[in-house]
């Protein structure tokens, strides 16, 4: 039924193209913007696939899972661009991918990588970016002892502030409670998503918001703007790899795989810092640009596996939401 | 007898399908996820905060409604209209749009905590249950006000006057009955809309003490992919809703018939000063948060790129169309939808649009391109969303008609739709144009279902914005977000002047 009235409507388009074989890739909101890496990126896979490839776009990337998750095997998806390493377990749960078959990637990540469902296409560090005028805490420790008012993203609607949760686990363990009641107090505000932390932030309502290390090469790059930096914390900073996977149920594997070896080549990697701005997982040829080198990279870096985050997301968000309820 | 109950009829199907509307996509979800969801310890926390905000809300926002009504039905000012028009603009604000301004004005480096500070007084912060509540009576104040200004209209010219020569005490005797009226419904509509608030509870709310039954159900359908659980909440969110219904009726009085000739009313004046100052802090509250809104969007707006403008016009065919859908709907429920139409014209806003969305995701994707779904379904959504409000306004205008001018019409003959050209539109234009108004705004500033189906080619001007924020162009979302608030207020404006200029 959905066939045919997909192909009614789509008829004239097809009589056109006749043969083009079609790949759709469904990703997060901020992909696909004029500003996003979608454009160019689409550009570069068809001059030379022969084929027409569709970014369709919905929120965020837990979103896009629950998206995959309701519409099943019979999803439109070829590929899935845009879930991080926090909600990847439960992807793979779904039985829905396939495996890249590409053998140990070659890298330029600070973690080995050998998930033979996904392959990464960009990773950052959380950090915290603030207002440069104000002296910057070195931990969260630190944080907590200063009169310093931050937002953060709440972990129930929101990747970063997961992040920033599993960012807390990772350093302290036995200790998260702690902090996070520590840190009560220094917390203006938790917002949804990190849209609205981060517009409190450049609002000058807060003196700081959870965002990404590469948030600083944004308003350096495209601002011109050095008021805000990201502050390196002591204890090492946790991670986001964002990755793409094939689904089982695509009706064009070969075209998909292609398009997974293009993601690791400079047609996808070359635009990616200052479109999504974040780091490259292959680095293109001739580096990143002007400011992007006065980023600090931190002595740490902090992730759990995939089955890991799964297994500690409830009990850490409890954690989260009972220190800061009292 | 004076009370004359209203025909039934067509608003009987009208008011099925839009049960239909709400339940049969939250059975959906129910139904895929194999039945209800379990609620976790920190969901009865939020339960109780979601009942406890949205009453005090309500609350506050009613009794506000009542001075600042009375203020202004009593004095004539020059740009009184405009005013009025002005003061309504907050509740047609998109959400994050509003919180923005509120934290311009309220916040912690806001407007306020500027004047505050060279007084050598301690700066206050809107974070906290009290920002929440702020926040809702800012969103909210509005449509009470606006809800007893059009009762205060409906109290005959003749009846001041008679009351006036009698020296009755006007007020027990004319506004009393009216507010016993007129509250109760004000009172329901604005604890149901607080009821399923999201963005504004979480953002103002300071952390997740102040977390909304809306954040659970947001969190299962995205996060977790608890479907089961979602369902339940938006059941829990629906039976909260029907309760405060039942108990709104039972507190609400009957109108009584009372004809009048069309005479000016010869208005009772209290002290001017006290009603200078009741509409000067209004305004205040109410407009401040409105200009910060615009000096933050000036930036941004001259510099919009197209797909801005082309995600601007499909907004605008978007809340045309919900405009006409939910008035059809809304007419023909207020007319001959009979108790039924009282349940029907409530549920909509207790219903979570994110479990209404997925529900009808679920039973169609199937059969249609979900890309084809985009806008059919937000027009659905928004109109359905708006009825609630539309209903309450038509309602007590269309009955007020039929009992002081419906057997006169009978004697005529008039019947179908001569009686609604000739008697019940007239005799409701200004209801007309206030509900229409009202519609056409929140449609245009609803996110709503469209994030869930729309692709790149096909979004709406708020989720242009949202993407926009999402990729660090805040001066371009400021932009955007000005540029919505003009549509919005715009058609607002249009359409509830068009129906004032007949009064």
């Amino acid at each position: 039924m959905r066939t045919i009235l997909a192909t009614g409507l789509s008829f004239a388009a097809t009589a056109a193209m006749a043969q083009t074989p079609e790949l759709t890739i469904y990703t997060y909101d901020s992909f696909v913007t004029d500003y996003g890496p979608g454009p160019v990126i689409e550009e570069n896979f068809e001059a030379t696939c022969g084929c027409d490839l569709t970014f369709e776009a919905f929120g965020d990337g837990a979103a896009l899972l629950s998206r995959l998750r309701l519409e099943g095997d019979s999803t439109d998806a070829d590929i899935i661009l845009g879930l991080d390493t926090n909600l990847t377990a439960e992807a793979a749960d779904t039985g829905l991918f396939a495996p890249h078959g590409i053998e140990t990637p070659a890298l330029d990540i600070p973690i080995p990588w050998t998930d033979p469902l996904f392959l990464p296409y960009d990773w950052g560090y959380f950090a915290f970016m603030g207002d440069a005028s104000i002296e910057a805490p070195t931990s969260f420790r630190e944080l907590a002892d200063s009169d310093i008012q931050v937002v953060i993203e709440d972990p129930r609607s929101s990747t970063p502030g997961l992040g920033l949760v599993y960012w807390v686990e990772a350093a302290y363990g036995d200790e998260a409670p702690a902090i996070w009641e520590a840190l009560a107090d220094n917390i203006l505000t938790v917002t949804p998503g990190w849209s609205e932390a981060y517009g409190l932030f450049t609002e000058g309502e807060a003196d700081a918001a959870l965002s990404y290390n590469t948030s600083e090469a944004y308003h350096l790059v495209a601002e011109g703007d050095d008021t805000k930096v990201a502050w390196p914390f002591e204890e090492g900073h946790y991670m986001q790899v964002e990755v793409a996977g094939k689904l089982a149920s695509t009706d064009v594997p070969e075209l998909a795989d292609d398009f997974l070896a293009f993601m690791l080549t400079d047609g996808f990697q070359g635009p990616i810092p200052e479109t999504n701005w974040m780091f490259p997982v292959v680095m293109p040829e001739g580096g990143l640009g002007e400011g992007w080198q006065s980023l600090v990279e931190p002595e740490t870096a902090l992730l759990y596996s995939p089955e890991e985050a799964q297994a500690r997301r409830e009990e850490a968000i409890e954690t989260w939401r009972t220190a800061l309820s009292q | 007898m004076a009370h004359r109950a209203l025909p039934v009829g067509p608003g009987v199907a009208a008011s099925l399908a839009v049960l239909a509307f709400v339940l049969v996509p939250l059975g959906a979800v129910a139904l895929r996820a194999g039945g209800a969801g379990m609620p976790s310890p920190g969901d009865w926390a939020a339960f109780r905060f979601t009942l406890w905000q949205a009453a005090l809300s309500a609350l506050i926002s009613c009794a506000l409604a009542v001075p600042v009504a009375r203020a202004l039905m009593r004095r004539r000012f020059p740009g009184r209209a405009l005013f009025i028009s002005l003061i309504g603009a907050p509740f047609i604000l998109p959400v994050i749009v509003a919180v923005f301004g509120l934290v311009a004005i309220f916040g912690r480096n806001g407007w306020l905590n500027a004047a505050l500070g060279p007084l050598g007084l301690p700066p206050l912060s809107i974070y906290g249950a009290h920002g929440v509540i702020l926040a809702h009576v800012f969103f909210n104040l509005p449509l009470a006000t606006r809800m007893l200004l059009s009762g205060f209209a409906s109290i005959p010219g003749e009846h001041w006057r008679l009351a006036e020569a009698l020296n009755l005490p006007r007020f027990r005797f004319l506004e009393w009955p009216m507010l016993r009226d007129r509250l109760p419904g004000a009172f329901l509509l604005i604890f149901l809309i607080c009821l399923t608030s999201f963005a504004v509870a979480l953002t103002l709310g300071g952390g997740p003490r102040a977390t909304t039954l809306e954040l659970a159900i947001y969190q299962a359908l995205r996060f977790d992919y608890d479907l089961g659980k979602a369902a339940l909440m938006a059941a829990a969110q629906c039976a909260v809703c029907l309760a405060a219904l039942a108990l709104a009726r039972r507190v609400a009085l009957a109108p009584v018939a009372a004809p009048g000739l069309g005479l000016p009313p010869r208005l009772p004046s209290g002290p001017l000063w006290l009603d200078a100052l009741v509409i000067a802090a209004a305004g205040a509250f109410l407009l401040l948060p409105l200009a910060a809104v615009v000096t933050s969007g000036l930036a941004g707006i001259a510099e919009l790129p197209p797909t801005i403008w082309r995600a601007a016009l499909r907004s605008l065919i978007v809340a045309l169309s919900a405009t006409a859908l939910s008035m059809a709907l809304a007419l023909l429920m207020a007319r001959t939808g009979g108790r039924l139409a009282e349940v029907a014209s409530a549920l909509p806003l207790a219903a979570s649009s994110l479990v209404t969305g997925t529900g009808i995701f679920l039973i169609l994707f199937r059969l249609i391109r979900p890309e084809a779904l985009a806008l059919p379904a937000t027009i659905a959504v928004n109109a359905v969303i708006a009825l609630p409000f539309a209903y309450r306004i038509l309602r007590p205008a269309l009955q007020q008609a039929e009992m002081n001018y419906g057997r006169l019409a009978d004697q005529l003959g008039l019947a179908g739709l001569a009686r609604w050209r000739l008697m019940l539109a007239p005799l409701a234009r200004g209801p007309i144009g206030f509900a229409a108004g009202l519609i056409g705004a929140m449609a245009m500033g609803d996110l709503g279902v469209i994030a869930l189906f729309a692709s790149q080619e096909q979004q709406t001007l708020p989720l242009a914005m949202s993407r926009a924020m999402g990729a660090y162009r805040m001066e371009e979302a400021a932009g955007a977000g000005l540029l919505l608030v003009i549509m919005a207020f715009g058609l607002f404006w249009i359409f509830d002047r068009g129906g004032r200029d007949a009064n």
